[in-house]
């Protein structure tokens, strides 16, 4: 699969990545380059193999539905960008 | 001092002959001396160190003393240190102060090891090369022109370099033991589960697992001590009985059956290092091992199949950075959608971008089949080829590395001539067994790594194949020259 600049447009946006317009064309090359070597899975027969989803097939663990974790909001909103009224803050989504 | 393993400078420090205060500070010297040419840390918490190391001694005065108690050490810039910048080798997290520690750094601190700083790396844990650093390439130890390997190549040239006695790793596709390789230390990656990934940044959730890069296997033996066993913060973490990892070092080698992949000695595989592969496993016919060859018939299978899951994962897991909550934030953004954007387009450097993208391909609406479930599929052969493997031997052995370490610059322009580096450490991460780098014969003065592979939770046959090795030959105990 080669991809082209419209695709890497597409697929930047989907991941919510800023490109430099000048870079696109590299992106494109660089990541038709690793799907080519990715491709290489096509030789594989696995018909009839199911999926590993997990390296040692472990059941998902649960736990009680309790309260663990001690109050950390101060300490998490001390590293944050702009918070006000312990709040994040982020440019505004409804008008 | 610097010369000594983690076990000779516990001795030394328990019998007085020096206290871990003076220890903490040789070191630090070292750092100041040394690394202005290697650039193997981000961060150096010389304040905090001498701080700890004064405690240890007070514990080491009061007869209250482990074998870690006041042993110098660095961490890898990916786990969270409280009230310490965690960079993982990003501009994204670079003003990023952690407000918590990761379990296995309030482990290391439980047991008494001095921190001296964080450990250079590549960004994210992305690369072969730590070439992808925020904060500048790694100089290998053993020649500056040279890199240490990644992405623990920070990690892997303090310990070759003896500015830390050990250092901690993660290892996602052979970050711990490609770098260990690279600078001709021991570097051991458990299996996937054994150690807590609470508050270890994480890349791909699945293969990371963190481990010990140490001088010698009987360190790694009591850095891993320190560090495994089971955390309910961690969902993925196994609930297996921690066995003395180093009360079975010295045990004999005799009728112990190493299996020697054919594929992994084939095509691609340098001759001096296959020689200096060959040199190591007569050591191990001379201590009474047998030799057998077997077959991992999809192991060309591996590189392509991690670099589907692993860029799979990596894009849901980065998703978290987002220019909100925490980490970088573009100026002025225009809306929430320009604020996510430019903030993960100026955080983000080329190679981590490279992956969020091929990672959301692939998981993308009418390609998740034929790229996610057959890469789930793929990896499923590769476990099973392990799988009966191990039913005839007991510890497969082969390079760690398919040549030692390259020129700076060399393989950057083409991602994927960077990632073949890993051709022989990917496997185990796929199948989550637990896998060994240690220094065999060098080569033109560059250290030759040779990796031991053991089946689930057998890392204590490993460290104990490892140290009848290191018992016989001393390779490990070479010193670049300059820094001795």
């Amino acid at each position: 699969m080669s991809l082209d600049r419209s695709d890497v447009e597409k697929i930047a946006h989907l991941a919510r990545l800023a490109l430099d317009e000048n870079q696109v064309e590299g992106y494109a090359a660089e990541l038709s380059n690793i799907l080519a070597l990715v491709e290489q899975l096509e030789a594989a027969d696995t018909d009839t193999i199911e999926p590993m989803a997990h390296p040692l097939h472990m059941a998902q663990r649960l736990r009680e539905d309790q309260v663990t974790e001690p109050d950390c909001r101060a300490q998490n909103q001390a590293v944050a960008p702009l918070v006000e009224n312990v709040l994040y803050l982020v440019p505004k989504v409804i008008e | 001092m610097h010369k000594k393993t983690i076990v000779e400078l516990a001795a030394g420090l328990k019998a007085g002959e020096f206290s871990s205060v003076e220890l903490t500070s040789h070191f630090l010297d070292r750092i100041e001396r040394l690394d202005g040419n290697i650039n193997a840390l981000i961060t150096t918490t010389a304040e905090q160190a001498l701080a700890e190391a004064a405690a240890a001694d007070e514990k080491l005065k009061a007869g209250d003393a482990g074998p870690l108690t006041g042993i110098p050490i660095v961490q890898k810039d990916i786990f969270c240190t409280q009230g310490v910048k965690t960079s993982c080798g990003s501009k994204m997290l670079d003003n990023f102060v952690s407000p918590y520690d990761a379990t296995v750094v309030a482990k290391l601190k439980q047991a008494g090891v001095v921190s001296l700083g964080k450990a250079n790396m590549d960004e994210f844990a992305m690369g072969s090369s730590n070439e992808t650093s925020f904060y500048g390439n790694v100089h290998n130890p053993w020649d500056n022109e040279r890199v240490p390997g990644g992405s623990s190549g920070g990690s892997a040239a303090a310990v070759a370099a003896r500015m830390a006695a050990a250092a901690t790793g993660t290892d996602t596709g052979g970050s711990i033991r490609q770098p260990a390789a690279l600078c001709g230390i021991t570097g051991l990656k458990p299996t996937y589960g054994r150690i807590s990934r609470f508050g270890m940044i994480a890349f791909a959730s699945s293969l990371d697992q963190a481990g010990p890069m140490t001088a010698s296997a009987e360190d790694a033996a009591l850095m891993l001590q320190a560090m495994a066993g089971f955390d309910p913060r961690d969902s993925t973490s196994a609930d297996h009985p921690v066995p003395d990892y180093s009360a079975s070092l010295n045990d004999s080698l005799a009728g112990l059956k190493i299996g020697l992949p054919k594929e992994y000695f084939g095509e691609g595989l340098d001759g001096d290092v296959r020689a200096s592969i060959d040199a190591a496993l007569e050591v191990y016919k001379g201590l009474g091992a047998e030799l057998v060859e077997i077959s991992l018939p999809n192991s060309a299978m591996a590189v392509p199949t991690y670099y589907v899951v692993a860029p799979a994962e990596c894009s849901s897991n980065l998703s978290r950075f987002d220019g909100a909550r925490f980490g970088y934030r573009c100026e002025n953004p225009k809306d929430l959608e320009d604020l996510y954007k430019r903030s993960r387009g100026e955080g983000f450097g080329a190679e981590v971008k490279r992956r969020i993208m091929i990672g959301t391909y692939a998981l993308s609406a009418g390609y998740y089949d034929a790229y996610y479930l057959k890469a789930q599929k793929t990896r499923h052969l590769i476990s099973d080829d392990f799988k009966q493997a191990f039913e005839q031997v007991d510890v497969i052995m082969g390079p760690a590395t398919p040549a030692p370490a390259f020129k700076l610059g060399e393989k950057t322009d083409d991602p994927v001539t960077m990632y073949l580096n890993d051709i022989y450490t990917i496997a185990a991460n796929l199948a989550g067994l637990p896998g060994l780098s240690m220094p065999v014969q060098p080569v033109n003065g560059l250290p030759v790594g040779l990796q031991l592979i053991g089946n689930y939770f057998a890392e204590a046959r490993l460290l104990n194949v490892a140290h009848k090795f290191q018992q016989e030959t001393g390779w490990h105990r070479l010193i670049p020259e300059g820094l001795d």
